[in-house]
């Protein structure tokens, strides 16, 4: 029979080794959800306080409306609540009709030309934001999964010489804060390690839901920067950049954000 | 000794006006007159202008929600001389190029500037005096 103390230091020797593994194999990234206090954590994950449902609903609304000369609604070809379940977890894609990548917002717009024969909606207009996040929302809780396609690396590529390049007068860039500070404090606020898990998102800032190239928008104008046009490759890049950053983090869409 | 004398002599043609670098410090006053105190202290508490308290903390007792990306503002009047000072807020990259610290008196090299801010510094050379005087008033 061993004695008491070998039993004891056994025991501590096994805790140790334990929490020593799980912190080799904990994943330092954090979405911003883990950034926010428990009110707004609450009103993101439940349905009916998250404002970001009634542009899911708008969205549903929209759906299932006919559009265009062609008199289709994409549910005609995409029906029910699940048929782009993991769609927006794998977007940007690579377009082999444009060689470039394309986002969520213009992959819809594509269906809108070509299926429905109706025009194109504007970036980041209620519309195209509503049905975003109707499609986002299907995602949730599944892993983001950029695609491995080769032709996107060269856009990935450049998209993280933005995110490290300083822009506008204050000569920042977006890694100086959402890498290298990431936890610290910017005045208020917690500067959060910026991963797309939310979006499109309700920001409470804007008491409206946005997209990414919205939030990025945002801190280039911070930055004192020019933004890029919505329809930019600066945006695309940047985008596919930082769903490949989150590669299996979990899609929260519509998240909430301060 | 070893006193490096960098002649900023690009005589900047544009709303910048040339400062002369002596080690790690800029001596001369960038409008030749010393800056007040006052009005230092208030171009540093603004958000929208020194934006200091973004990053700083400092003795601002009636200002929320200040950063804590950078060293606090209190005693930095202890621990810099004027000059030293002055060239930290003048282009602090010029001590340390990965600086998150921008340039608050420097219009060259910057990529992308938002048009409303092309071509201008963040403060006036006057406004960085004012800043220089007031944090040389930060004894602890």
């Amino acid at each position: 029979m061993r004695s008491l103390p070998a039993i004891v230091s056994a025991g501590a020797l096994a805790v140790f080794l334990v929490t020593w593994a799980m912190a080799q194999t904990a994943d330092p990234r954090r979405s911003g959800y883990q950034e926010m206090g428990a009110s707004l954590r609450a009103m993101q994950d439940d349905d009916s306080a998250n404002p970001g449902m009634l542009w899911v609903g708008e969205g549903r609304a929209l759906w299932a409306r006919r559009e265009g000369a062609a008199g289709k609604a994409c549910a005609d070809c995409h029906a029910g609540e699940t048929a782009m379940a993991g769609v927006a977890a794998r977007y940007p894609a690579f377009d082999a009709a444009t060689n470039r990548p394309i986002d969520l917002g213009q992959r819809v717009n594509r269906c809108r030309v070509e299926q429905q024969k109706a025009e194109p909606l504007a970036p980041e207009s209620r519309e195209l934001v509503a049905l975003s996040a109707f499609i986002a929302r299907q995602s949730r809780g599944q892993p983001i999964a950029p695609p491995d396609d080769p032709r996107l690396r060269p856009f990935v590529e450049s998209g993280e010489a933005l995110w490290r390049q300083r822009q506008g007068q204050l000569n920042l860039s977006c890694a100086q804060c959402h890498d290298d500070n990431a936890g610290g404090r910017l005045a208020g606020a917690t500067i959060p390690q910026g991963h797309p898990t939310g979006y499109p998102i309700y920001r409470l800032e804007w008491q409206a839901v946005g997209s990414l190239k919205r939030r990025l928008r945002n801190c280039l104008v911070g930055m004192r920067a020019e933004p890029y046009a919505y329809d930019s490759a600066e945006y695309a890049a940047l985008e596919l950049y930082l769903m490949s950053r989150a590669r299996g983090m979990a899609m929260e869409a519509p998240g909430v954000r301060p | 000794m070893r006193v490096v004398l960098l002649l900023v002599a690009l005589l900047l043609s544009g709303p910048v006006s040339a400062q002369t670098v002596v080690g790690d410090a800029i001596p001369q006053s960038l409008t030749g007159e010393p800056g007040d105190a006052a009005r230092g202290r208030a171009v540093v508490a603004n958000r929208q202008v020194g934006l200091c308290l973004l990053c700083h903390t400092g003795p601002f007792p009636e200002e929320r929600f200040q950063g804590n990306l950078a060293p606090s503002l209190s005693g930095a009047g202890a621990r810099w001389s004027e000059g030293q000072l002055r060239l930290r807020v003048v282009d602090a990259g010029r001590l340390n190029p990965a600086t998150i610290m921008p340039p608050y008196y420097r219009t060259e090299g910057l990529e992308r500037v938002a048009r409303a801010f092309a071509g201008k510094p963040i403060l006036s050379a006057a406004q960085v005096e004012d800043v220089v005087a007031f944090l040389m008033t930060l004894k602890e």
